[in-house]
This record gives structure tokens, C-alpha cells and sequence, in this order.
């Protein structure tokens, strides 16, 4: 048992690369900003009041630390490894993106920039990007395909109250790439005066370090927690990948303890084939999308594919640069759940634990089911529970029960 | 032997005169018309010519240019077709060739095999908006460059000391971004162009610096050409292959576009 807490690994290099993955493949007119806002990170980062006035806000405001609590109904169902979950779900704001808007949002403001921009695809980051900004008085303009405003009208709805501007984008496919790309563009018309608070573990150099920075925290309590109440380290961490911000925070502390096993889990949507899902590791390439060199789905021209998922969060085309790193070396494992999958862990976790999960946390749900019962009962599993299934009600009600309900 | 972009600089400076470079998207509306346009556009007066690969993710570009690369790859354009319209651009014309485009599509086709493949069709120089030249040292299968020249950019945020790195290691010429932004006409002009230029200039580089982003009439294109070795237009004449594109008239309506930005180009 390694009961020590590991040092935080070394990478990214100075260069921002995981091995042969991340960088800053941006336009010129970005290089500045990024170079900048990773100076400004180092000098937060060695400045104990920056990270005393994070502290004490994840505590007070946004409710820090989670309970990791064990799903014993569940596991009794599933027969096999005890389960726990991390309730990032109760954070304030419903998902564990709060973390890292919370802390870049400390970060513009000691860059003096005075307009956040942000993407969103479940509409939980920008839901986390618009309170921080309201919090602490800035201008925010969230930019959010049409189609994922659609099915997530009631986070829209919140950005708006909170005083956001929420900025739809026809353009593509109507989804997350499709924002990503028009918060660039955003940002490098109005690079001087604009943070932008990038809400995955993707895109250039530094944002993928910073925001799995930001959420260590997920995996260091979650460390200590079950130190706590089993005095041994997990068999298993679990968690869904889009980017990959919550599985990167949960993996991350957990990095040099060599007998906990971890898996990521992607949106298989409905099956593998081309268009139909957005599992990078199942059919995708090495390539460069949006300011990193990582796994992503194109086709043999480098045209980046449709995805599909029930999952808003999930619903991308490349994955954070650290993930392809740990696949590549093997040390973390990637499998996906198909949208079906998802919907019924979506659906048994409510019955049994009296939890409603986000569909992105359901993919991982979805995977605990499959692994569980194949596990001892003297095995442990923590399964990330990155968000809360509010924003998902009408799109699930539609998927199990046929019903079109709106809010 | 020189490169094509080389010996064209060199005359132009000879003469006293500045550059007037087009960008159009290849394959936009189809491969065969941007022969065609090419060709008018030298024959109009072009010095240098940017294609544009079309990419599904053009994330520095304007809306203009975008819809561009969706009209053109909804028309089927590929790499290969790229290849084959340069070849047939070399049959015809040696208007020097720049391909100006995003680094996924050359990934995806193999680093090596597109600068070898686009040189041997006859490509001069290639200008790659998401590859900026720290990360082209950094990745060892971004080192094979072959014979094609590689096209820098600066931007008005670029500071002083990277501007020095960039402009000793430049290629061709030296793209001046004149204004934070993606490319799209403006309808005016970033008020410091002339100072920067000048700083690029000051930084001892031989690489003539031309100036694009937002540059869309005559009067903006003679301001620029005061102090730039070159203006680019490339949003402009996009909106014009949008409007009459497919049509008989295309190629009257391009030429009476785009006539009036060189001619004032070459009036300084």
C-alpha cells in the first residue's frame, strides 16, 4: 500500500507536450496570449495567497471537499467491487466544471483582462464560466452549437439569468467543435482586453495543464477519502472522456500508485462507425485539431467527422492530449458506452441510489456495470460522478420514455 | 535555381514596385474554375497566388473564407485534387503558387509526402496557420520541408524579440497580419501597419513583408502598398467567387474586381 501521495508527474515539458501529444498549435496572433496567461500560471501557482483565496472559495462558494460515498445498494445489485462515487454532482453549479472556472477566472483577473469568452457543449461549463463571471463582475460571452442549446435549453436558461451572453453557432454540425472554434476566433479578434477560459483538458499549451491542474483536487481528496474509509488505494478509477477534464482530475494524484488501474470511458453513441459516435481511441488518428496534436476522428483527407452522442459533453472530436499520452504508454485504459448503455445506468442509478447522473457521468456508470460484477467483492472501484442530470431531464425523457417535455 | 516567389521579389524590387498577391480557395466552386481563375488573376496582374486547402475547421478564418472551404469540399475537394490543379496551373502559367492552409489535412495526407508531392507539381512556398515555427522544430515528423518555402507569420501582438526570431528565419516573405482578428474585409484599415512593418523591417531581414487580414478596396490596398513590399486580398475576391462563381460571367466579374487593387497596388 502506498498510503504517501504521489509528486505530481512532471509533464507537460516546457513546450506543453505529453510525449508526442499536446503543443501550442494556434495562429501567431494567439502565441502571445498563451505565453502570457502560462507565465501569469507559474506565477499564481508560487504565490501561497493565489492559492489560499482558491481554497477558501472552493470552499465557501463552491463547496469543497465532496463526499466520496459509497453506492451500496448498487454495488449489491452489481454483485462484485464495492463502488464509490465522487460527488462532483454536488458541487455548486451541478458538475465538476467549476473547479477550473473558479481558477482561471482568478487567473484573468490577475492578467487585468476584463471579458471572459467561453465554449460549452452540456452547457456545464458555461454555466460554471457565467457564475464565476458573475461572482467577480465580468463581461461573459458563452459560445454554444444550436443543436446542444436545444437539448440543453435549461442550461441556457441559467447562463442567461446569470447575466450571460449566450452566442449560438450554426456553423458545421451545430455542437462543441463547432463553439470551439468560434471562442478562437472570438478570442483572437479580441486577444488583449478577453481571457478565455477553455473548459476541457484540450486545446494548446497551457490549457491542458491548467485545467487538469485545477481539477487534482477531484483525485487528491478522493486519495485521502478512501485512504480514510477502506485504509487501502482503490482497484479502479473510472470516469467519462470528452476532453477529458473530470477523468484527468480524478486519474491525475492517482498516477504513481502502479496498483490502481484506470479507465476512461468515451461516447460510443450508436456503435462504431463513422459519424455515429465520438470514441477517438476506437476510430480515430493521430492529427492536430484546435491547438493540440492528439487522437482525433477525420477522415483520410483530415476532415474532421461528424460525432454523435446522447451526451452534449461527449459529443467531440478530439480528445485532451495528456489522455492520448496515457493510452500511449499504457497507462490508462480507454473503452466507450454506447448512448443506450448510458441511458439505462442513467436510469439505475436513479432507482437505486436516489442519484440522477449527468449523461456524460452515465457513460462511466455504464462501464461499472459491465466490470463490477466481474470483480471481487473485496475490490474497489471509484467511479467519478462528474455532474448532476438536471440538464438532462428532457433529453432522457425523450430517449426512454418517447415524450417531448420543455422547460 | 531561385524560387519563383524569390525571383518575382527580386523583380518587383527592381522596378520599384509592389506586390500584389490574391488568396482563393481551391476548389471553390470546383476545381476547374480555380484553374480558370488563377490564370485570370495572373493575367490580371498577380504576383503571387495563395490557394487555400480547404479544411473542415478553419478556425482563423472569417465567415467568408469558411463558407468558401465548405463549398469546396462539398464539391469533393481533396488533397490529391489540390496536387492535380497545381500541375494543371504549371501547364499553363508560372505565377508563383503559395498553398495556405491548416496542418491537419497535410497530417492526414503525411508531412514529407505533401511538400514533396506539392513541389514536384509545382507549388512554391506553403503557409501553414496553425503550425507556428516553434512547433515545426518540435515535432520531428514537422521537420521535412523539402523544397517548398515556408511562408511566417507575424501578428501586431507578436513582440519584439520573437519578431527578430521569426524574420531572420524567414522563407519567401513575411506575412503581416495587420490586425488582431480572423481574415474577413474591414471597412477600415489597423491605424499602426506602417510602423510595424517598419519594426519587421528594422529587425535586418531580407525577406520582402506583405501585409493581408481585412484588406478589401483599392484605397485600403494603395495605403497599405505605402509601406508593405505587398498587399494581400483574399476575403474580397472569395466574396466576388461566391457571387458569380459557376456563371459565364465569373471570370469578367473577377478580372473587374480584382484589376482596380492591382492597378492601385502598382500605382505606388
Amino acid at each position: 500500500m502506498n498510503s504517501t501521495h504521489p509528486a505530481p508527474k512532471t509533464l507537460p515539458d516546457a513546450h506543453g507536450h505529453f510525449g508526442d501529444f499536446g503543443g501550442m498549435f494556434v495562429p501567431e496572433t494567439l502565441m502571445f496570449a498563451l505565453r502570457e496567461l502560462s507565465d501569469e500560471y507559474d506565477r499564481a501557482k508560487a504565490d501561497p495567497a493565489f492559492q489560499a483565496e482558491l481554497d477558501h472559495l472552493l470552499k465557501q462558494y463552491v463547496g469543497r471537499p465532496t463526499p466520496l460515498y459509497f453506492a451500496e445498494r448498487w454495488t449489491e445489485k452489481l454483485g462484485g467491487a464495492k463502488i464509490y462515487l465522487k460527488r462532483e454532482d454536488l458541487l455548486h453549479t451541478g458538475a465538476h466544471k467549476i473547479n477550473n472556472a473558479l481558477g482561471q477566472i482568478l487567473l484573468a483577473k490577475r492578467l487585468g483582462k476584463t471579458r471572459i469568452i467561453a465554449e460549452t457543449g452540456a452547457g456545464q461549463h458555461g454555466v460554471a464560466t457565467a457564475t464565476v463571471c458573475a461572482r467577480f463582475g465580468f463581461e461573459c460571452v458563452i459560445y454554444m452549437g444550436a443543436e446542444d442549446m436545444r437539448r440543453q435549453a435549461l442550461n441556457v436558461a441559467r447562463m442567461r439569468f446569470l447575466g450571460a451572453e449566450v452566442r449560438a453557432v450554426t456553423a458545421g454540425q451545430a455542437t462543441l467543435k463547432e463553439a470551439v472554434n468560434e471562442a478562437m476566433r472570438d478570442w483572437v479578434t479580441n486577444v488583449r482586453s478577453t481571457h478565455y477560459i477553455l473548459g476541457s483538458a484540450l486545446g494548446s499549451h497551457p490549457f491542458p495543464m491548467i485545467v487538469r491542474d485545477f481539477h487534482r483536487v477531484i483525485g487528491v481528496e478522493a486519495r485521502k477519502q478512501i485512504l480514510e474509509s477502506e485504509e487501502r488505494l482503490p482497484d479502479l478509477l473510472l470516469a467519462c472522456v470528452g476532453g477529458g477534464s473530470n477523468a484527468i482530475g480524478l486519474f491525475h494524484p492517482f498516477l504513481g500508485d502502479k496498483s490502481v488501474k484506470m479507465t476512461g470511458v468515451e461516447a460510443g453513441g450508436e456503435g462504431i462507425t463513422d459519424g455515429k459516435h465520438a470514441a477517438r481511441f476506437q476510430g480515430g488518428k493521430l492529427g492536430v485539431l484546435q491547438g493540440t496534436k492528439t487522437w482525433l476522428l477525420a477522415d483520410a483527407d483530415g476532415q474532421i467527422q461528424l460525432t454523435h452522442s446522447v451526451s452534449a459533453g461527449l459529443d467531440y472530436a478530439a480528445v485532451g492530449p495528456e489522455h492520448a499520452y496515457y493510452q500511449s504508454v499504457g497507462r490508462v485504459d480507454y473503452t466507450y458506452a454506447t448512448d443506450a448503455e448510458a441511458l439505462d445506468a442513467f436510469q439505475e442509478l436513479a432507482r437505486t441510489e436516489g442519484i440522477i447522473p449527468a449523461l456524460e457521468t452515465s457513460h462511466a456508470l455504464a462501464y461499472a456495470k459491465k466490470v463490477a460484477p466481474k470483480m471481487g467483492k473485496d475490490q474497489i472501484i471509484i467511479v467519478n460522478l462528474s455532474g448532476r442530470g438536471d440538464k438532462d431531464v428532457a433529453e432522457a425523457t425523450r430517449h426512454i420514455f418517447g415524450e417531448e417535455v420543455k422547460f | 535555381m531561385p524560387s519563383r516567389i524569390d525571383q518575382t521579389f527580386a523583380a518587383l524590387r527592381q522596378s520599384g514596385r509592389k506586390a500584389f498577391v490574391a488568396y482563393i480557395a481551391a476548389g471553390d466552386p470546383s476545381m476547374e474554375e480555380t484553374l480558370a481563375n488563377v490564370l485570370t488573376l495572373a493575367d490580371c496582374g498577380a504576383d503571387v497566388i495563395e490557394l487555400g486547402v480547404p479544411f473542415s475547421d478553419p478556425l482563423a478564418d472569417g465567415i467568408v473564407n469558411q463558407m468558401a472551404s465548405q463549398r469546396a469540399l462539398e464539391a469533393g475537394a481533396t488533397m490529391a485534387g489540390v496536387m492535380r490543379l497545381i500541375r494543371s496551373i504549371r501547364e499553363k502559367s508560372d505565377v508563383p503558387l503559395v498553398l495556405f492552409t491548416y496542418l491537419n489535412p497535410v497530417y492526414a495526407y503525411g508531412f514529407e509526402k505533401f511538400h514533396a508531392d506539392a513541389s514536384a507539381a509545382g507549388a512554391d512556398g506553403v503557409l501553414l496557420l496553425d503550425l507556428p515555427p516553434d512547433e515545426a522544430l518540435l515535432n520531428k515528423e514537422l521537420l521535412g520541408g523539402g523544397s517548398l518555402q515556408r511562408i511566417c507569420l507575424i501578428a501586431p501582438t507578436t513582440p519584439a524579440e520573437r519578431i527578430h526570431k521569426l524574420a531572420a528565419a524567414a522563407q519567401g516573405f513575411i506575412y503581416y497580419i495587420s490586425r488582431e482578428g480572423v481574415t474577413g474585409a474591414q471597412t477600415t484599415l489597423a491605424t499602426n501597419i506602417g510602423s510595424q512593418v517598419t519594426a519587421i523591417k528594422a529587425s535586418g531581414t531580407a525577406a520582402p513583408v506583405c501585409v493581408g487580414f481585412g484588406i478589401s478596396t483599392p484605397e485600403q490596398a494603395r495605403e497599405v502598398a505605402q509601406s508593405a513590399d505587398g498587399v494581400v486580398v483574399g476575403s474580397a475576391i472569395v466574396k466576388v467567387i461566391q457571387n458569380h462563381g459557376g456563371k459565364p460571367s465569373a471570370q469578367q466579374e473577377l478580372a473587374a474586381f480584382v484589376k482596380p487593387l492591382v492597378d492601385a497596388v502598382k500605382s505606388v
